[in-house]
Parts: C-alpha cells; sequence; structure tokens
C-alpha cells in the first residue's frame, strides 16, 4: 500500500509529445510506471517511445482504449486549465498538473469545477508524486528517494528532493511523496495527504515541507493536534523572507501580515509537531 | 502587477462604473489646463503604486487653475515612500456625504472571489477591518456562476446603504465583476465610493492589481506596467525570465527552485550570515540564463560572496557549471563562490568546475557555513 499511486495506476500523459512530455515520460517509464497512452491533439494515431505508447487526439479517446486511471498534464500555462477540464469530463479520477504559471482565476474555475465532479487533483506547478519502488508520476528524480515506511509532503519542488535526499543518506526510505504545489489555488491540500497518510498502513511517519503564504500548514496543525496519530516532523522555508515580496512562487507572499514563518512554526510546534531548522535536519527528529 | 489610480479608473469607466471627471498630467502646466477645462475646484492627486498618499501630502485640493498648477508643481516634486512622482492626476473636486468601501478579490483559502463591502469606507478602512470586523461584510462569488444580482442587492442591504441607491449600487458592482474577470485582476478595489450631496454614487479612487500568470492574454495591461518601485537589478532579472528580489546582506544566492532558494537563505541566516538576495534560476536553466543571473548578483556592490546551490531535477547541474564559467570569464568576480550541486549530472558538473578556484560544498548547512566564513573574511 502507499496513497494515491503505485504498480496499479494506468496514467496517461497530456503533452506527451512536448519536449518536457517527452522528457519525462521516458524518466516515468524507466522507473517502472505504467504508462498507458498520450495525448496530443492532431497527433492521434502516433506512437512514442519507439511504439510502445499510443497517443490519442483526445483524453476521452485514451480513456476508452486504454481504462487509464490517472493523467499527468505537462501542456504550456494557457492550456493546461483545459487540459484538466477535459481530463475530468472524460472521467479521469485522478489530475496532476506539472504545469507552472497557471492563472488564479482560471485555477478557481477549475478548482470549483473539479470539486463538483469529486476529481482529485494534485497541483498545479508541482513536481508530482513518487512512491519508491512503484511509480513515479512526475518530475521528482527516481534515484533520490528509497522505499520505506515514511509519508512525505510539500508544497515545494527542489526542496522536497533535498528532504528525500537527506532521507536516503540516513537510509531512511518513503511510502509515496507528495508535491501539492505552491500556487495559491490548486488541488490536494496539506490536511488531505495528512489524513490520507493517516489511514495508510505502509506510512508510519510524516514529513511536512510547508512555506510562507496562506494558512493550509495552521489548518494541517489543527488536524495533526485533534486526528493524527502518527509522528510529524516539519519544515518550513523563508523565515527571512521579507513581508509583501513575492518569492516566485505564487503562494509564497505575505498576505496583510497573516501566513509568515513564524506563526505556522508556533501552529505546529503547538500541535506536537517537531519543526526542523534546516532541510538536512528534519530526517533526524523522526 | 500593481495599476495606478488613472489606469484602474479609466478601466471602471469602460464597464459603465461613474467616476470623476479628470485627466492625468505629466507636468505643471498640463495640470493647469486640465483644472482650466475642468472649471471650479479639483483635487491634484500623485500617482505612485503605494498606498497612504494623502497622509504623505500627495493628494491636495485646489480653488482654481493657478493653486492646481502651484500644488502640482509641489506634488511631482516629492518621493512617497522612496517613490518619485512622476504624474498626477487631476479630478474635479466632489462635495462627499459618505465614504463606502468595496472590492472584489481572490480568497485562496475558500478558492473562489470575495465581494468585500463597508459603510465605513475611506483611508482608515484596514483600521476599521482591524478593531470593527463586523463593520466589513464579505460574500463569495461561484467563478463558474458569476456575480449575481440579488448578491450585489444582499451586500447593499447589508452594509446599510440608503435604499435610493440600490439600483446604482448592483450596477457599479456588476461593473466591477466585469472588470475583475475581463482583466485577471487579483484586486480591483474602489476605495471610497462615494455618494455625493448631489446624490450620485461615484469610484473617487481606484487600485488594481492584475495576476501576473495572465498577462499573457492582456498585452495592453502589461504594457501599463510601472517599473519605478523595482530596483534595476529586478527589471534586468525579468528580461531573462528570473526570479529576484534584492536584499540587504552581503551573501549573492542563486538557487533552483523557490522553496529551495528560500531555504537557502534561512540556512544562511542561521549559520550567522545576511542573504543579498533571492534568486529562483528556475527549472531547466540553461546556460546563458545561468549568466545572467551571476551578473546580476555580482552586479551588487554589498556582495562579498556568493552560494550557488543547485538540486538538479530537471536542471542538468553540467549546465549550470557551463553558465557559470562563461559568466566567471566576463565578469571575473573577485569574490569568493562557494558551490554545491547535486542531483542530475552533478559529477560533470563538478568535474568543470574543478579548476574555477571555487569553494565546493557537499550538504547545504556546509555550503551556508563556508559562504558565511567567505563573506566574513572578505570584509
Amino acid at each position: 500500500m502507499s496513497i494515491l499511486v503505485d504498480k496499479n495506476t494506468r496514467l496517461l500523459v497530456q503533452g506527451i509529445t512536448g519536449n518536457e512530455g517527452l522528457f519525462h515520460t521516458t524518466q516515468m517509464v524507466a522507473y517502472g510506471t505504467n504508462v498507458v497512452g498520450g495525448i496530443t491533439p492532431g497527433k492521434g494515431g502516433e506512437w512514442v517511445l519507439d511504439g510502445k505508447i499510443p497517443v490519442f487526439d483526445s483524453v476521452k479517446t485514451a480513456r476508452n482504449a486504454t481504462d487509464a486511471n490517472a493523467t499527468i498534464i505537462f501542456v504550456p500555462a494557457r492550456f493546461a486549465p483545459d487540459a484538466m477540464f477535459e481530463a475530468a469530463d472524460a472521467g479521469i479520477p485522478l489530475i496532476i498538473c506539472i504545469t507552472e504559471g497557471v492563472a488564479v482565476q482560471d485555477m478557481m474555475r477549475v478548482r470549483n469545477y473539479l470539486d463538483q465532479k469529486k476529481v482529485r487533483l494534485i497541483g498545479p506547478n508541482c513536481p508530482g508524486l513518487l512512491t519508491p519502488g512503484e511509480a513515479k508520476v512526475g518530475i521528482i528524480p527516481g534515484d533520490i528517494a528509497i522505499p520505506g515506511n515514511v509519508g512525505v509532503v510539500s508544497r515545494s519542488g527542489t526542496l522536497t528532493y533535498e528532504v528525500l535526499y537527506a532521507m536516503k543518506l540516513l537510509n531512511m526510505g518513503a511510502s509515496t511523496c507528495v508535491g501539492i504545489g505552491g500556487d495559491p489555488v490548486n488541488g490536494t491540500n496539506f490536511l488531505d495527504v495528512l489524513e490520507m497518510f493517516e489511514h495508510d498502513p505502509k506510512t508510519e511517519k510524516v514529513i511536512m515541507i510547508g512555506e510562507i503564504g496562506g494558512n493550509e500548514e495552521e489548518k494541517a496543525a489543527e488536524y495533526i493536534a485533534s486526528k493524527m496519530t502518527k509522528p510529524v516532523a516539519a519544515f518550513i522555508a523563508g523565515q527571512t523572507a521579507p513581508p509583501g515580496k513575492r518569492m516566485g512562487h505564487a503562494g509564497a507572499i505575505i498576505e496583510g501580515g497573516a501566513g509568515t514563518a513564524a506563526d505556522k512554526v508556533k501552529a505546529l510546534e503547538a500541535a506536537g509537531v517537531k519543526v526542523a531548522k534546516h532541510p538536512e535536519e528534519i530526517p533526524t527528529l523522526l | 502587477m500593481k495599476l495606478h489610480e488613472y489606469q484602474s479608473k479609466t478601466i471602471f469607466s469602460k464597464y459603465g462604473i461613474p467616476i470623476p471627471k479628470g485627466r492625468v498630467a505629466a507636468t505643471a502646466h498640463e495640470a493647469r489646463q486640465v483644472a482650466e477645462e475642468l472649471g471650479g475646484r479639483v483635487v491634484i492627486k500623485s500617482q505612485v503604486l503605494v498606498g497612504g498618499r494623502g497622509k504623505a501630502g500627495g493628494v491636495k485640493l485646489a480653488k482654481d487653475p493657478a493653486e492646481a498648477e502651484q500644488l502640482a508643481t509641489q506634488i511631482l516634486g516629492m518621493e512617497i515612500k522612496g517613490l518619485p512622482v512622476r504624474k498626477v492626476l487631476v479630478d474635479e473636486a466632489s462635495a462627499i456625504e459618505q465614504e463606502i468601501y468595496f472590492a472584489i478579490t481572490n480568497d485562496r483559502a475558500a478558492k473562489k472571489p470575495v465581494m468585500i463591502a463597508s459603510a465605513a469606507g475611506g483611508i482608515d478602512i484596514e483600521e476599521v477591518a482591524a478593531k470593527t470586523p463586523e463593520k466589513i461584510v464579505k460574500m463569495h462569488i461561484d467563478p463558474l456562476l458569476g456575480l449575481r444580482e440579488y448578491q450585489a442587492r444582499d451586500v447593499a442591504v447589508a452594509i446599510d446603504l440608503p435604499r435610493d441607491y440600490m439600483k446604482d449600487f448592483v450596477k457599479i458592482a456588476m461593473g466591477l465583476w466585469e472588470v475583475y474577470k475581463a482583466t485577471d485582476a487579483t484586486l480591483a478595489e474602489i476605495n471610497p465610493l462615494v455618494i455625493t450631496k448631489d446624490k450620485k454614487l461615484v469610484a473617487l479612487d481606484g487600485k488594481m492589481m492584475i495576476d501576473d500568470s495572465a498577462l499573457f492574454r492582456h498585452p495592453d495591461l502589461n504594457e501599463m506596467r510601472d517599473t519605478d518601485e523595482d530596483a534595476p537589478a529586478e527589471i534586468e532579472a525579468r528580461k531573462y525570465g528570473l526570479s529576484f528580489i534584492k536584499l540587504d546582506g552581503n551573501i549573492g544566492c542563486m538557487v533552483n527552485g523557490a522553496g529551495l532558494a528560500m531555504t537557502s537563505m534561512d540556512v544562511i541566516k542561521l549559520f550567522g550570515g545576511e542573504p543579498a538576495n533571492f534568486l529562483d534560476v528556475g527549472g531547466g536553466a540553461p546556460a546563458d540564463k545561468v549568466a545572467a543571473a551571476m551578473r546580476i548578483i555580482l552586479s551588487d556592490p554589498n556582495v562579498k560572496a556568493v552560494l550557488f546551490n543547485i538540486f538538479g531535477g530537471i536542471t542538468r547541474c553540467d549546465e549550470v557549471a557551463r553558465g557559470i564559467l562563461t559568466a566567471m570569464e566576463e565578469v571575473k568576480p573577485k569574490v569568493p563562490m562557494v558551490v554545491r550541486l547535486v542531483g542530475t549530472n552533478a559529477e560533470e558538473g563538478r568535474r568543470l568546475l574543478q579548476n574555477a578556484n571555487m569553494i565546493t560544498a557537499e550538504t547545504l548547512a556546509d555550503a551556508a557555513r563556508k559562504s558565511v566564513a567567505a563573506a566574513k573574511q572578505g570584509k
């Protein structure tokens, strides 16, 4: 067991013939992920990866032909909202959107529509999912993590790699690593993933990597204090970020003094979470 | 991206929201001409992208064109919170009976747009929100359905708007919703929306912020960008698609990924140093982008050491190493540089930098410690 993706995941890739899509499909397949098809409108009928993976014109035809149960999106930001609507309408229950820079109003429409359809979205602007030894659905380098019993959930990309790598050096493995993305309006949040880890028999401990902005870490702290039985260690990026300045991520902005690193650390510590001073320290806290 | 008051109000007006008569002026002479055209009393308003203009003396009332010219001269020479005043808006003066606050913005927690209104509008709205939150009315809008007229009516009732103005208020609310949607605004704010003594609702002041991620479909708005509040290095960085923010410390940082970049700054501080900047070179950074990033970092005379922290994923460490070498040849840096490369093609990257006279580090903590020590020696 693990959460969200495993050996039984039948994955589609939207934007499979683009640079990014093709590169990462190759990586995912090399890792052992079951990629059953790809979508590029206008290229239906072609094959990629030396004839191993069929390309379709639409998600609907791809789903009918392959019985896929998840899709990953690599299309440019201006086309990503349409790609998410299309996947939801085709009945795909799990959408992972890697694309960075999706407009906020688009994301609000997407999120509200997907909620009505009860479709789960990971991202956008995220590194995706990795269940070590089973499936890699995203761009996390496969060789920096080993299988284990620690669930990892993060708003960041490369910072997540840093933590997985530090875990590996200590011979600590991950059950599943979930990159939820740093955008102000996204799909799955910390609370959802913590709940999944709490109910996952394979996960015994959890590492949570947050950053400044928003109040998702605070909500997670409430859940940890009231419902969670498994130990949690955390790190919050942006302790030295000046207020009001946008630090690259749309999500990493301190709005009206709320969502500071200090507030988040305080909320998490009050919930019994051990908070690391730097990312390499996190695995040693568990 | 922030828009000026005059830009915001021009957009409002296109969507049927009443604004005062007036025009923007870049010189005192022009301000006088506008005042003459308008006749009567006018307000001279500095156009800078910061709040608190009135309290800083950047908004003045003039009784005639001569005084308008004199006050415009004064205001156009001002700096408000470090920003030079380059333009003034000359508006006809309104006789005000009541000031209302009205805005539409994004509520990230609810994942929905939210309409915010208060009968206690004006310059002290933030204080009102902090001290008497019950005076602020909020109502969410379904992003798929859009603002419905009944919602605007409900808000009007909730802020006790005199009933005579209900119809006009609904028109303004629907107009502001259209503005918000059509421009991909993250904020569309009217403060104050006034009831004038001659019984009209007018948007006296306006403020808008546009979602940078949506600018690809608004080239007209992108042209309105005012870069006065950005440091020159930040403008240069934007050209190369780098995310850069100048800070006050002396350790320059180049990192891939926003979260890791913030973390690298945090760890520098943890070991007693001060970061000189935030810089995210992004994913898959090619050599020329890395070189540009390095030039920008080294253009800051405060920088006494540079830390490179690259965790290769999409980004290939050998590409980054090539960029560093290119930039070093060009700028011939005199400050010590600490480099840490991990992940995709890290070994090749390290080999390339072998003879580059750089300090190498294995872990982030190690890299931070070494750069703090190097910056101290460089003082």
